[in-house]
């Protein structure tokens, strides 16, 4: 514990990019599965293969990724950032799609033939009722998204992983759990926050 | 019109005019088009040829968003929303229209009252914790929050059980006459038909088999269709659309009204309400009274004798 608490700066420098490369990954992550989780929701002919690709993308190995990611994009920061968006897609995209798909269709035809133009169905009765399962998806990328963020300083991308490398490198134990703690603690933190979040959401839209 | 994937037009050969203020029900076995008729009116479905029009436009030149907030929907599955409190579901259609905050408010209790419940104890309450019925008294007060000239009903009560049924049928009949909203309305309840409508539309195929009266399609059904479809030769049903005010013998003689009556007097069983069916009188007839005392506003008007129900029925057939 002594270099956890005598390098507690460090360490907090490194939280942070821990916490920033999640964060703009997460951030870039939903711009692009939103669109595509609302085109799956309503074409199911076309989510099949998509949710397949995605899969895929998302069962090949971490590290495998990374280094194909290396050889077309070089090192650092965004690589890992492509690295993280590519895996949160598969999660996100099914749970957007899947959360659309089971609003409850009485709901949604009563929006319509009430006068809701199909945006605004959208927003006042569609999402708000996905939200749980949205929010699931979103807990479930962010927690996956905190563990794989460790690996990116194996490419220069920084984070805790940084310590964790370097205190397994050097055999300085307490270095590399000085690494660990933190991203554990990230992991457990996001989803227990979520998990709150996505209760609230569940309250609220339950039928 | 016809659906994508179908080899036949779902309605065709129909020419319908509806009257402001009337209540047309649409009559029919599941599958006769019914339904579909219905949703022409505001767009939910779209016609491949001819028009609907409603006022003096034709439904298919006007935006279909901004053409179904000027009339009113209720569907068989209610479909509240479940994120929203009851207030914030009667509330959607005139924030829709951009009304004004205060002026919602106090629609939303003006409505609640008029479907029967109590707006402080629903106002902020969930779908969810109301019963079916309560849930479907909402789903009517939703669709008539921004006073649309039109509702359209698609089998409103058919999930509910019979009881339930019967009131929501009676609160519907109250706002159809406060209201005065041409109200198109759904069923394939023959007796929910008689009860509700001014007109049916008896449909069988995607076509009108007649349209007519309630009364003159029990006794002069157009079709053997009609006659099996509502049992026409049915007496009480027949009973049942004819009141007591056009059977009875006005009394000039104005009989001591209620007011007058001694305490001593019990109650007579014989009275009947005036505006009640004729149907209703024979219960009063088979348990052996000879002569009934017809009252309207506490007021005995005239009588009724079970010959006078038959000469109102013999002069309907």
């Amino acid at each position: 514990m002594s270099y956890l608490v005598h390098h507690l700066a460090l360490v907090g420098a490194y939280t942070l990019q821990h916490m920033a490369l999640v964060l703009v990954s997460l951030a870039i992550a939903l711009i692009i599965a939103v669109p595509l989780g609302i085109f799956a929701a309503h074409n199911r002919r076309i989510a099949t293969p998509l949710l397949g690709a995605l899969g895929v993308i998302y069962t090949i190995p971490s590290l495998a990724l990374l280094a194909i990611l290396v050889n077309y994009v070089g090192l650092g920061f965004w690589t890992a950032v492509i690295a993280l968006v590519a895996y949160a897609q598969f999660l996100l995209v099914r749970n957007i799609a899947t959360g659309l798909r089971e609003v409850d269709p009485a709901q949604i035809d009563a929006a319509t033939g009430l006068g809701m133009s199909p945006r605004e169905r959208f927003w006042r009765v569609e999402l708000p009722l996905a939200m749980p399962t949205v929010l699931g998806g979103i807990r479930i990328a962010a927690v996956t998204m905190i563990s794989l963020a460790t690996i990116a300083a194996y490419i220069n991308a920084g984070g805790l992983g940084v310590l964790i490398f370097s205190g397994l490198s050097q055999a300085y134990p307490e270095k590399a759990l000085a690494g660990s703690l933190p991203a554990a603690a990230l992991a457990i933190l996001a989803d227990l926050v979520l998990r709150s979040f996505e209760r609230r959401a569940l309250k609220s839209s339950a039928s | 019109m016809r659906y994508p994937n179908s080899d036949r037009n779902a309605v065709e050969g129909i020419s319908l005019s509806i009257e402001p203020g009337e209540f047309v029900v649409l009559l029919g076995p599941s599958g006769c088009g019914k339904s579909s008729l219905l949703r022409t009116v505001n767009r939910m479905v779209d016609l491949t040829s001819g028009y609907v029009s409603v006022g003096d436009r034709d439904v298919q030149s006007l935006d279909p968003t901004q053409l179904r907030r000027g009339i009113g929907y209720v569907i068989q599955a209610i479909g509240l929303f479940s994120h929203m409190t009851i207030a914030q579901n009667i509330a959607v259609v005139p924030t829709l229209l951009r009304w004004e905050r205060s002026r919602i408010t106090t629609r939303i209790d003006e409505l609640l009252t008029l479907v029967g419940l109590d707006a402080s104890r629903y106002r902020d309450r969930y779908p969810r914790q109301l019963s079916g019925g309560e849930q479907q008294r909402v789903g009517v007060a939703r669709a008539i929050a921004a006073e649309p000239s039109v509702l359209l009903m698609d089998e409103p009560f058919g999930a509910v059980d019979a009881i339930v049924r019967a009131t929501l049928q009676e609160a519907v009949l109250r706002i159809a006459h406060t209201l005065k909203t041409t109200i198109l309305f759904v069923t394939h309840d023959v007796d929910e038909a008689l009860r509700l409508a001014d007109r049916i539309v008896v449909m069988k195929d995607g076509r009108v088999v007649q349209y007519d009266t309630p009364l003159q399609i029990l006794s002069r059904p157009a079709a053997v269709y009609v006659e099996q479809l509502l049992d026409t030769k049915d007496v009480i049903r027949q009973l049942s659309l004819l009141a007591v005010r056009d059977a009875m013998r006005p009394s000039f003689v104005p009989l001591p009204d209620a007011s007058n009556t001694t305490e001593t007097r019990p109650h007579s069983i014989s009275a009947v309400s005036a505006t009640s069916s004729l149907r209703d009188s024979l219960n009063t007839f088979l348990s052996g009274e000879q002569t009934l005392t017809v009252i309207e506003d506490g007021r005995s008007i005239g009588t009724l004798t079970f010959d006078d129900v038959r000469t109102a029925l013999r002069k309907v057939i």
